[in-house]
């Protein structure tokens, strides 16, 4: 096996934090490489240097033998390296063609460009039309033109950052045929990601980061995803513990609930139906993009519909705002936490009192009870394991997991009978994670309906009963989660969205042999 | 050819000159925007360029002279804006109000002895005979070079926009600057460039008024003409094509209801003189209320600050 690009002793430090310390690996060439890791461990910066991005503070890096020192992105592509970003890398008011080329250095015009992208696409089996604007596409399609545009430059190392989070199963499985198929004609890939089954399946050798650190490799295939979990956070994990309850009366019923999109590029909601009783968890699954930003501010009363709508304890609510949905019993945490669901510059316990000041009784004829205010707080502070020095800091300088067991702890301390989350652990480290997990089943178990949205199937698995899908605005009716297997979840979730298998030979033919890597390179 | 004693072709003859500072103005400033800039300091760069042009040909004698130092007074205001916002990250909307202010002020120092003083006529293209013909003569052919060289700008900003990489490039900054960032264009140097192009455009704009229009100095001599230039920009959902027709139409109104007021039309002199106001901007919310994607055409990062991580 020959070396496509060496890593040594890579480092590098911002203000306050050690990014990146004495990071050493190396990339084979065809080999797909894992690097894994949790948020924050260092991964993101690893590949900008990569790409040209950022500049390493001390460390070298060797491609093909040849010290590798790229000043920008431009001059990364000139050597054959290629990047699928995780977010922020397209263009909603462009074209697909027009976002393909200028991904590209030297695009060929327009009209070849959008036949290429034609051939290419249907090749590897990611249809795409050029000419559609890229905020009418769905997720998955966003993911082919970012994909695509890296594929029509031939590269030799693919960088890919969490490629899948936006993939249905189905999408998934087309998406590593494709990327199989790719390392077989010799191109390297780099693949990041935190889902440890799909590394498993998919990759040749991992690294694994901690802080900034290599803290081990291993070969996924025959290392447990447990094992490889632990190295990640570099402690024992504890999977949550459910307790068997039998659920209560209908605690929280949405009776065909339409909502017309709220932004140009949002989803409507199409008479959405559910029913959740006491003591049980609802997942609710689905690609990001249909639905679930819109549901979730019809559930917390941020946008309002009739009243009959929105049911709960049997009181309608759906034309009532977020503090008379408290009163009712329901309280919701949104996926963002900064900005939606805290004040980033407002202190731990004056974010408290925005939430809890009705169902906590913290505000007397208009003058907030502070100290009580501050006691709730330090309470929360205490009970979820926030870590932060006091009630008084703010919330933008707790780090993501710390926060957001704040946001969930408030909610569910204000005793609710109905809990809407979304995205609970998104960005969050693992041990955190379990945390958060742990203390919906514990409310769950304690009587309340809980609503849980998630991208993360794995999540919704572990903590839900029933399960139901979101696709383009649209609820699948619920299913019990035992019993349900991977790839009925993926059909729920609207399949492979128009994708199919690769065709490596249409792609032959439909391809000038020029453009193509000219002799295979199998990995030895 | 009269209508109610005014005469249609000398009407919009003169719309058109009337029109032809907003029209520059307008198409610098949608350049500017698209590029995800947003430079409220269209007036103050617009009276600098009076200004400037007005000096440099009263000086020199040449109106040519004056245009080329118009159009580098409104660079060189429009460089001082790219200075502050896209370098130093101050506010965008505070600093362009403060160009205007500043433009407005030091343009009236500047001026000082030069009030009274006619500037060297701007030459008529030598069209020859062609400006001689009827009806198409005065509109088509009778104009000076400026007016041409306005048009000129509108097909090819819309032509570098919709065709060429560059429009792309500025397009995608305008639109996501962190993605163009990411793929290693250079957010920051598009924009100056942008703003830099704008500059120049509202310092012609600004030296049209104070040359040909009018044509003399007289301190404040825009008169609102930069704030209507940057309503036209929105209003014709930053595409050149709506830029032309929403600054023809207030030259339009602008002239016919001086017309009106001259022939004593029994129409308050107060209304006549809101009419292209409000009529312009009435006509463009129509236009762009009617397709539901044009408001789309916003450029999504306009007025938001960009900051690379290296």
């Amino acid at each position: 096996m020959t070396d496509l690009l060496r890593i040594e002793g890579i480092s590098k430090s911002y203000p306050g934090v050690k990014a990146n310390d004495d990071v050493s690996f190396t990339i084979g060439q065809g080999r797909i490489h894992a690097l894994l890791g949790e948020n924050g461990a260092g991964k993101s910066t690893l590949v900008k240097m990569i790409y040209g991005l950022v500049r390493p503070d001390s460390g070298r890096m060797v491609m093909h033998g040849a010290p590798y020192q790229p000043a920008d992105p431009r001059a990364a592509r000139a050597q054959g390296v290629a990047m699928v970003f995780q977010h922020f890398s397209l263009f909603d008011a462009l074209t697909v063609a027009e976002n393909v080329a200028l991904g590209m250095d030297n695009p060929p015009p327009l009209r070849d460009l959008a036949r290429r992208i034609r051939e290419v696409s249907e090749g590897y089996g990611l249809p795409l039309d050029p000419g559609r604007v890229v905020g009418d596409l769905s997720a998955g399609e966003r993911q082919r033109i970012e994909i695509l545009r890296c594929l029509l430059q031939d590269p030799k190392l693919l960088i890919m950052d969490e490629p899948t989070s936006v993939l249905t199963p189905q999408e998934v499985t087309i998406l590593f045929g494709t990327l199989r198929q790719l390392a077989a004609e010799g191109t390297s890939i780099l693949y990041i990601s935190h889902k440890l089954e799909e590394i498993r399946s998919l990759c040749d050798e991992a690294t694994i980061l901690r802080h900034g650190k290599v803290v081990g490799s291993c070969n996924p295939r025959d290392t447990s995803a447990r094992a490889m979990a632990e190295m990640m956070v570099g402690a024992s994990l504890r999977a949550p513990a459910r307790t068997a309850t039998e659920p209560g009366p209908v605690a929280l019923e949405v009776r065909n609930l339409s909502l017309p999109a709220t932004h140009p590029f949002g989803t409507p909601l199409r008479a959405i139906s559910l029913a959740v009783r006491q003591g049980e968890v609802l997942g609710i699954g689905g690609v990001a993009g249909n639905g679930q930003d819109e549901l979730m501010l019809a559930l917390s009363g941020e946008v309002r519909s009739a009243a009959e709508t929105v049911r709960v304890l049997g009181q309608p609510v759906g034309d009532q705002d977020p503090n008379s949905r408290r009163r009712a019993g329901m309280v919701t945490a949104p996926e963002e936490r900064l900005g939606h669901a805290a004040v980033p510059e407002m202190s731990l316990t004056e974010n408290a009192v925005l939430s809890g000041t009705v169902r906590k009784r913290l505000a007397r004829r208009g003058f907030i009870d502070w100290r009580a205010a501050e006691d709730w707080a330090a309470e929360i502070i205490a009970t979820f394991d926030v870590r932060t020095r006091g009630t008084g800091t703010p919330a933008a300088a707790l780090s993501g997991g710390n926060l957001q067991k704040f946001v969930l702890g408030r909610e569910i301390m204000q005793s609710p009978a109905v809990i809407v989350v979304n995205q609970p652990t998104w960005g969050v480290d693992a041990s955190a994670a379990a945390y958060i997990r742990q203390a919906l089943l514990d409310r769950a178990a304690a009587g309340a309906a809980v609503v849980v949205i998630s991208q993360d199937i794995d999540e919704i698995l572990e903590i839900a009963d029933t399960f139901a899908a979101l696709n383009e605005g649209r609820l699948s009716a619920p299913r019990p989660v035992a019993g349900l297997t991977l790839e009925q979840i993926g059909l729920m979730l609207g399949g492979a969205h128009g994708m199919h298998q690769a065709e490596p030979e249409a792609l032959h033919a439909a391809v000038p042999a020029a453009s193509l890597p000219e002799s295979p390179h199998v990995p030895s | 050819m009269t209508l109610g004693g005014i005469d249609i072709v000398m009407l919009i003859a003169s719309m058109m000159v009337a029109a032809t500072p907003i029209l520059l103005a307008a198409t610098g400033e949608m350049v500017a925007e698209k590029a995800g800039v947003l430079n409220l300091g269209v007036e103050g760069m617009m009276i600098m360029g009076a200004i400037g042009g007005f000096g440099a040909a009263v000086l020199t004698g040449s109106p040519v002279i004056g245009f080329l130092a118009a159009a580098a007074a409104g660079v060189v205001m429009a460089l001082l804006f790219a200075v502050l916002t896209l370098k130093l990250l101050s506010n965008q909307v505070a600093t362009g109000l403060a160009l205007t202010l500043f433009g407005l002020g030091l343009s009236a120092l500047l001026g000082q002895g030069l009030q009274g003083i006619k500037p060297p006529p701007t030459a008529r293209l030598p069209l020859g005979p062609l400006a001689d013909l009827p009806v198409l003569g005065p509109i088509v052919f009778g104009h000076d070079w400026v007016v041409y060289l306005s048009l000129a700008l509108v097909v090819a900003v819309r032509w570098y926009l919709a065709r060429t990489r560059g429009g792309l490039v500025l397009r995608a900054v305008g639109e996501n600057p962190d993605a163009a960032h990411a793929l290693g264009y250079p957010v920051v140097r598009v924009r100056v460039l942008a703003l830099a192009f704008g500059g120049a455009l509202a310092g012609l704009g600004g030296a049209y008024l104070s040359l040909v229009r009018v044509p003399q100095w007289t301190e404040g001599m825009t008169a609102g003409a930069g704030w209507i230039a940057l309503a036209i920009v929105v209003f014709a959902s930053w595409r050149a094509e709506r830029v032309l027709l929403g600054a023809y139409l207030f030259g339009g109104i602008t002239v016919l209801q001086l017309r009106l007021q001259a022939a004593g039309v029994a129409i308050p002199v107060q209304i006549l003189s809101m009419a292209p106001y409000l009529i312009t901007i009435l006509v463009l919310v129509v236009m762009s209320a009617r397709g539901g994607r044009a408001r789309l055409q916003a450029p999504a990062a306009l007025g938001r600050p960009f900051v690379a991580v290296r």
